[in-house]
């Protein structure tokens, strides 16, 4: 069978580091955070089945939430135009809707919070990074929470 | 082409012959590694002629016997039993044994590389310890408790089904080193080593149910899985990995529910 060799230089591996050899040999590609014999060492707790488990209860029923309150502030009723002071102290009189927006705060927060906890043990390599990214998005949920949850049950209506 | 034994050849054995050796141009791209020459990873094209109807095997075959002997792969069978040649072949990983030339649009470039997410050691050879780690951690063996019996263990034809799937990897990281958690997280099991952690937690005949579940349960085990159906399309096998996986999931839901 009839062979095209191609050109030779194309076959020679002749990149800018010329000085590797067999005794010097360049540094591996490698990829982050390869398993060994003795990592990843075993917690034995069930916390992320139950995360796994709260990302879908709590994703159907935030659809309920969430599309309720679309609906509620920018399309019913003249749309996002009505929204002002007046029309957010006269929903929060009722518990119903204090609870909804309390509800939604809480699970969105932690939804969120753990799908950038997932995100950050996807992305980051390094131990300390992980540790650092992990307190940022824990005392941002926190405070979150904390904040909503103190203005939905202290608003005043007489506050001007 | 092997030689039929028959005296005489029929017109169609004729026919088939003469088509059987048509060649075309094709140009493979592969990505070439060698650490005892550059840090870097580039890519070399090899112009040569081959029946569409071989396989990228093939190819790499006649790039390393006839142009350069250096290239470097694996491969043992050949023919999609052994797992040793799973490689990315135009951005999809496959086994090169299994990839016919006319599968992968040989009128453009078709490029080879090494599969995601483990150490490249030389061009197309990665290093497997880790995706082997994974699998042994997952105790890929039959466990039992009490005496040995001294019969065959008998199972049922339906419990046979029920993971008659999962019996069918191959060990190849197809699946593995398709999967974009691994790539960014090489300590998630990944789908082989839950396959075949599946292959044991349904069958019947195994008592190490409960503790490969353990496993599996922990922080790097089937939770870290996105349901990205990746393995699934990457498995020359034909295994339903994802599923697999799900049906991890299920049995660590409703063994706690
Ligand atoms: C509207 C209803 C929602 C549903 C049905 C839903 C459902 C889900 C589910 C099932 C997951 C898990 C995905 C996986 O494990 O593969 C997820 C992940 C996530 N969700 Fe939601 N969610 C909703 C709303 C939200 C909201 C309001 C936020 C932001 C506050 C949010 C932020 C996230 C993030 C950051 C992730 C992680 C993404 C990832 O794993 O790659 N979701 N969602
Ligand atoms: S499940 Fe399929 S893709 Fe994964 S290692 Fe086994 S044979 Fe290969
Ligand atoms: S060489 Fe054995 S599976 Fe391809």
């Amino acid at each position: 069978m009839a062979t095209e060799v191609s050109p030779k230089d194309a076959v020679e591996l002749t990149s800018s580091s010329a000085s590797y050899s067999p005794d010097n040999p360049a540094p591996l590609i490698e990829p982050p955070r390869a398993r060994t014999r003795r990592t990843p060492r075993s917690t034995r707790t069930n916390f992320e089945l139950y995360g796994w488990l709260f990302m879908r209860l709590s994703g159907v029923v935030l659809v309920v939430l969430v599309i309720g309150h679309l609906l509620i502030q920018l399309v019913l009723d003249g749309g996002v135009t009505k929204v002002g002071f007046a029309f957010v102290a006269g929903r929060w009189a009722s518990p119903f809707w204090q609870y909804w927006d309390l509800a939604m705060l809480w699970l969105a927060m932690l939804h969120g919070g753990n799908g950038l906890r997932t995100i950050i043990n996807d992305y980051a390599e390094q131990p300390n990074t992980r540790v650092w990214l992990k307190t940022i998005l824990f005392t941002a949920v926190a405070f979150t929470i904390a904040l909503g949850s103190l203005v939905i049950f202290t608003f005043d209506p007489n506050i001007r | 082409m092997s030689t039929p034994t028959l005296d005489k050849h029929s017109s169609a054995l004729d026919a088939a012959e003469v088509t059987g050796t048509h060649l075309i141009a094709i140009t493979l791209r592969v990505r070439r590694f060698n650490p005892e020459v550059s840090a870097e990873a580039e890519w070399v094209d090899y112009q040569i002629q081959v029946d569409p109807k071989e396989r990228v095997l093939d190819a790499l075959h006649k790039v390393k016997w006839e142009i350069d002997g250096s290239l470097t792969f694996r491969r043992s069978c050949a023919h999609g039993v052994c797992g040793s040649d799973a490689m990315r072949i135009n951005g999809k990983n496959r086994l090169a044994c299994k990839t016919l030339i006319k599968d992968v649009s040989p009128e453009k470039p078709i490029t080879v590389e090494a599969i995601k997410g483990m150490t490249v050691l030389k061009d197309l050879v990665v290093d497997m310890d880790p995706f082997f780690q994974a699998y042994r951690d997952v105790m890929p063996f039959l466990i039992t408790t009490g005496n040995e019996p001294t019969r065959e263990r008998l199972q049922s034809a339906a419990d046979r089904e029920r993971f008659d799937d999962t019996t069918k990897c191959i060990l190849c990281a197809a699946c593995t080193s398709s999967c974009p958690v691994f790539w960014n997280d090489g300590q998630y099991f990944g789908p082989a080593a839950i396959v075949n952690a599946h292959r044991f937690i349904f069958d019947s005949r195994d008592e190490g149910g409960e503790q490969r579940l353990e496993i599996l349960n922990d922080k790097d085990g089937v939770w870290r899985c996105r349901t990205t159906f990746n393995c699934t399309d990457a498995c020359p096998r034909g295994i339903e990995v994802t599923k697999a996986i799900q049906e991890v999931k299920r049995a660590l839901i409703t063994r706690r529910f």
